[in-house]
């Protein structure tokens, strides 16, 4: 193609990048704001002065809360859906049983459901075990909505590990769960990885289940609790701003060190319907 | 004798039901037991802490005839149709991409930025990108001259698309991935082979890359429709359903059955609904999408 040719489709894909990233741009800009400059000056103009005090302000006025509740919540969900993903997977694609067909696919059909339709029953079983306005209902919904997806990303490495590594294993009197924690969970390292930040993603951006389950402020996270906070805010534009960075920081920085990581990661979650 | 060992150890029930219990019973009584209680509630009059009264399919047929429900199913629908016509877009952009341009692989990732971030705090941004006063797009707009630009998010007859911009921003990089990986698959061989033969660019994108690729086209397809079928986070955040049922979904008026007006009977059998109507449409898109032969190169 000639060079006009490609510099069209450079500008095309420029425009592109521009639109999915001016709107965050704008947001870290008016974050470091006060609502005169905000209102008053252009909106890509850099601040005349950086105002972080509206982080301060905010992670002070409760954010700090939220933020700690969504870290070990997404923290703990993560640890039991890949550990109980990772067995579970281990004995549907090493061990012999009959049924494991038909549990494999019963995990699978759990892809597809929409969660609203279980939200209404969910409650109500929370409620009846008095788990409602608990952080541990939040940490088990996570886990077992998050136990499909994870399996499926497992199964195919799972399927590829070598017969010989078991039987050497067995052979020299190495106990079934001494294999599966030392050599076989070692060896699917990768492709943990990769559960592990599409949990991460999942988990810190959920919304409904704290949002129905959860009404005491010292256990909401960070999605629940932003829309709250900002409605004490309304017009205090440059404290909206900073509590949305906080917010979607460590996802991002989580982006920018495992980058390869999440493409993975987020092309294998396209099963996920 | 070591594999004797080996099939003893690897089919002892005991260790079969260890390792599957904790996900299966998890699986088990948080997704699929709700599932079947939310048909069940569904038979009940009941306010979500009284006692349950059985009244039979009466939730069922005031759904069906519940004009509210159909306008949401039809929100939701034109969502879903919206979605799978961007995928167009997605598609050209991924073309380009994947056409050896430098510095694919970042722009690709920065495209993506906008997927890793939660609904809500989407929401959030594009209420503040949307403000009528002090927002950027009504700012740019009259900086060109439009002295009375819309009220995006006030506006009935506006407001389902002003909600899927966010929707089409959230997800380009998700999908443009996918498609990216998809032809970055194609053989160059076969590219250049169509070049020799005299064939334009334009040529080669819709007589070889899209066949190649209509396998990866007709899963995201699915993607976009159930995908929509499914939304809430974002509408709920950046309107409520409003104004006045103009941007109401079907899991967003099921949500304030129950959770706004307590009417829990009606909010599982409409929660269900939604469970069938999900289904049946994977079905059919899953079957009028599908690919017969298996390309092979």
């Amino acid at each position: 193609m000639n060079r006009i040719g490609y510099f069209f489709l450079y500008l095309a894909l420029i425009v592109v990048a521009m639109f999915q990233i001016l709107p965050l741009i704008w947001l870290f800009i008016f974050s470091l704001k006060d609502n005169r400059e905000i209102f008053a000056g252009s909106p890509f103009a850099l601040p005349s002065e950086f105002r972080w005090e509206n982080y301060a302000k905010v992670w002070d006025g409760g954010i700090g809360v939220y933020f700690f509740n969504s870290v070990w919540i997404t923290v703990v969900a993560i640890i039991l859906t890949v550990l109980f993903a990772s067995m579970a997977t281990f004995a549907i694609t090493r061990m012999r049983w009959k049924l494991s067909g038909l549990v494999l696919g019963l995990f699978m059909i759990g892809l597809m459901i929409p969660i609203h339709s279980a939200l209404i029953p969910l409650y109500s079983m929370f409620m009846g075990v008095g788990m409602i306005d608990n952080p541990w209902s939040i940490v088990l919904t996570y886990t077992a909505y998050n136990l499909p997806i994870t399996m499926m990303i497992l199964l195919g490495f799972y399927y590829t590990l070598p017969k010989e590594v078991e039987e050497a294993a067995i052979i020299d009197g190495c106990s079934i769960h001494r294999m599966f924690f030392r050599i076989i969970l070692p060896m699917t390292t990768p492709v943990m990885a990769t559960t592990v930040v599409i949990n991460m993603i999942y988990n810190w951006n959920e919304f409904v289940f704290v949002n129905t389950f959860i009404s005491s402020e010292k256990y909401k996270t960070l999605t629940v609790g932003i829309q709250n906070f900002i409605g004490q805010y309304m017009t205090d534009w440059g404290a909206i701003g900073a509590t949305l960075i906080i917010s979607v920081l460590p996802i991002i920085i989580a982006f920018i060190f495992f980058s390869n990581k999440v493409v993975e990661g987020i092309s294998s979650s396209a099963v996920k319907g | 004798m070591g594999l004797n060992a080996m099939n003893k150890v690897m089919s002892n029930k005991l260790h079969i039901a260890l390792y599957i219990a904790p996900a299966l019973l998890l699986v088990s009584v948080l997704v699929f037991i709700p599932l079947i209680l939310s048909g069940y509630y569904g038979l009940m009059d009941w306010d979500g802490i009284g006692a349950k009264t059985f009244i039979g399919l009466e939730n069922y047929i005031t759904g069906i005839q519940d004009s509210k429900f159909w306008d949401s199913a039809l929100h939701s629908f034109l969502l879903a149709v919206f979605s799978t016509l961007s995928l167009a877009i997605y598609l050209a952009v991924s073309i380009i991409l994947a056409s050896k341009i430098k510095g694919a692989d970042l722009l690709r990732k920065i495209y993506l930025i906008p997927m890793l971030l939660s609904s809500v705090a989407i929401a959030q941004l594009w209420i503040k990108v949307y403000n009528p006063s002090s927002g950027i797009l009504n700012t740019f707009l009259r900086s060109i001259g439009i002295e009375n630009p819309p009220n995006w998010l006030a506006d009935p007859t506006i407001v389902l698309f002003a909600i899927f911009i966010p929707i089409l921003w959230q997800y380009a990089g998700f999908y443009i991935l996918i498609y990216y990986a998809a032809l970055k698959n194609i053989p160059e061989s076969l590219i250049e082979a169509a070049r020799i033969d005299g064939a334009t660019p334009f040529q080669i994108a819709t007589r070889i890359k899209l066949p190649l690729i209509k396998e990866v086209v007709s899963v995201t397809i699915v993607l976009a429709i159930v995908g929509s079928l499914k939304y809430f986070d974002l509408i709920y955040v950046m309107t409520a359903g409003g104004p006045n049922g103009a941007s109401e979904v079907m899991a967003s008026y099921m949500y304030k059955l129950a959770f706004n007006s307590y009417n829990f009977g009606y909010g599982s059998a409409i929660g269900f609904l939604l469970l069938i109507i999900t289904m049946v449409v994977t079905v059919i898109v899953r079957k009028v999408t599908a690919t017969k032969e298996r390309i092979e190169y």
